[in-house]
């Protein structure tokens, strides 16, 4: 691995070197290196690119890594990760995507990711977009999040995108069984003329399920943001949307928050708020010495934590 | 030391002019001075205008002898000015340990950030990692404001109203904050308050009635003329048909 790759990885998986535990990194669309454990496979797909992981039930306590990078300009890449994760496991799977794009073609990864959680186990999923590089080439990336929870089933899932990335349509969706719960936290910033789409749709199809998503994002520049979110309440159950946004400049954001009722039981919420930075939050900030410039990084840093 | 020469401060208010604050001129040098006076007679706005929030129409403002009229509030601040809002701001994400040092202007350790929070008397285990949100109450919001200001510990201190909004059992304490504030802060201390047991910690009490100065001196000189035009709040009151 070079020093690019190097930089990738520590800004998507927050990695300095080799992981411990399971892992398989991506490189320029093919494997770099991948270790296995004994409750956590990894097996290269035969039909098309990716891999299937397959967490064996019980499995507590344990962390894999699938970051993927891409420091070749032009370079398209689609990949399929399905994870099976067993019954009665509590385990973290922390994904994430860096490109960094020197040339003058776009670069693009796209990924298509299937989670199958069994009955009562507990995961925490992390994804981290991030691009960089001094080409004219975009950098695109479009990953999509397929979800099913078993009964009793908890999952929370962590998406950031912060820096870099010029195009993202982001697409999640859920199905949560009865007692499941499903928690989608988003942060998002975007900058220059930058545009993101976030689509979330979640069925709660089951006896007491749950979610709760939730959006927080900056819009800067010229850069336009589209967030969707919809929770369709099918039994009896408790759904809560909410986007959260700062506008800066000449941005543009939309939210389109839909919540949607099929059962007398269902009880749905939703929030969404759009605006700039309060003056008076700069004011203060000023008064205790920092430049506006320094009080409005703060605000967005503290917004985005 | 503070000087206040002929500031003037006119507002455009539904379409007509309205003069804020009409020449005034004062030069502060006492440890604890208390502005007092009805609502809508200036003193937010005078404290706003040394913060530097506020531009002045005409007059000057003087630090230390040196001419900060048109400083921004970001180099008054760094000159020594530290300014308590009468209403504090809330921040989604910043916590009351990034708040207090980022006041504080260096890396603090969580128990130094603590020791300020003890200080404005609050537990500060619980309260250290909380966001400065709007699950925190309004006599939170205060201590941990008064807290900030600690933290910068600087030449002059404006506050703007401590107790407004703070229910009868914490502005006991409140006052105890304030004594102790006077030891800590070795500065001057400039405080807009109504409550008379504020007044009573001030080497000098300024009143502040329809954008003039209409009284001006120490506690013993100022307070009994307070209480002595009808009852201890006509005063205080007089433009708002006495509702205290």
């Amino acid at each position: 691995m070079d020093a690019i790759e190097k930089m990738l990885l520590k800004q998507t998986a927050d990695l300095e070197g080799i992981p411990h535990g399971a892992y398989n990194i991506r490189a320029n669309g093919a494997l770099e290196s991948r270790n296995t454990t004994a409750n956590i496979d990894i097996v290269t797909k035969a039909d098309k690119p990716g891999i299937d992981i397959i967490i064996k039930p019980g499995t507590k306590n344990e962390s894999m890594h699938i970051p993927v990078i891409i420091s070749q300009s032009g370079l398209h890449d689609l990949v399929y990760n399905d994870f099976y994760i067993g019954e009665d496991c509590d385990v973290t799977i922390i994904a994430g995507c860096g490109i960094h794009n020197c040339g003058d073609q776009e670069s693009r990864h796209d990924g298509i990711h299937s989670f199958h959680v069994g009955k009562n186990s507990k995961v925490k999923y992390i994804e981290k977009h991030y691009a960089a590089g001094d080409g004219t080439g975009g950098n695109v990336m479009n990953p999509t999040t397929v979800i099913e929870l078993e009964e009793g089933a908890y999952m929370e899932m962590e998406t950031t995108q912060i820096k870099g990335i010029d195009s993202t349509k982001r697409d999640t969706e859920a199905v949560v069984a009865d007692g499941a719960t499903l928690i989608i936290k988003e942060k998002l910033m975007t900058h220059g003329t930058q545009f993101a789409e976030t689509n979330f749709v979640v069925d709660l199809n089951g006896e007491d399920s749950s979610t709760n998503v939730i959006s927080r994002s900056v819009a800067k520049d010229s850069s336009k943001q589209v967030f969707l979110a919809k929770i369709n309440g099918n039994n009896r159950c408790a759904g809560h949307s909410e986007c959260d946004a700062i506008i800066m400049d000449e941005a543009s954001v939309s939210a389109i928050p839909e919540i949607v009722a099929n059962s007398v039981d269902a009880s749905l919420i939703h929030e969404a708020a759009i605006g700039k930075i309060a003056g008076e939050q700069l004011t203060k900030l000023m008064t205790l010495g920092l430049t506006e410039a320094e009080a409005e990084e703060q605000i967005i840093h503290g917004f985005l934590k | 030391m503070l000087e206040l020469k002929h500031i003037c401060f006119t507002a455009d208010e539904d379409g007509s002019r309205k003069e804020i604050l009409k020449d005034i001129s004062l030069t502060i040098d006492e440890r604890f001075v208390a502005i007092t006076g009805p609502n809508g007679g200036g003193k937010s706005t005078l404290i706003k205008i040394i913060a530097g929030v506020i531009t002045p129409t005409s007059g000057q403002i003087l630090l230390d002898g040196e001419d900060i009229t048109h400083l921004t509030i970001t180099e008054r601040a760094h000159k020594g000015v530290s300014y308590a809002f009468q209403q504090p701001v809330r921040f989604k994400g910043i916590t009351v340990y990034d708040l207090i040092q980022l006041a504080s202007g260096r890396q603090l350790s969580i128990s130094e950030a603590c020791q300020y929070l003890s200080e404005v008397g609050m537990c500060a285990r619980d309260y250290v990692n909380r966001e400065v949100n709007a699950s925190l109450s309004g006599g939170e919001l205060k201590r941990i404001e008064i807290a900030t200001i600690l933290a910068r510990s600087t030449k002059l201190s404006l506050f703007d109203e401590p107790e407004a909004g703070i229910d009868l059992w914490s502005f006991s304490s409140l006052i105890k904050v304030f004594e102790n504030l006077y030891e800590k802060i070795q500065g001057n201390i400039i405080i807009i308050s109504h409550q008379e047991r504020i007044l009573n910690m001030a080497d000098r009490v300024i009143v502040l009635t329809r954008g003039k100065v209409s009284a001006d001196g120490s506690r013993e000189e100022v307070l009994p003329t307070l209480m002595n035009t009808g009852g201890p709040c006509a005063k205080l009151t007089e433009n708002e048909g006495g509702n205290c």
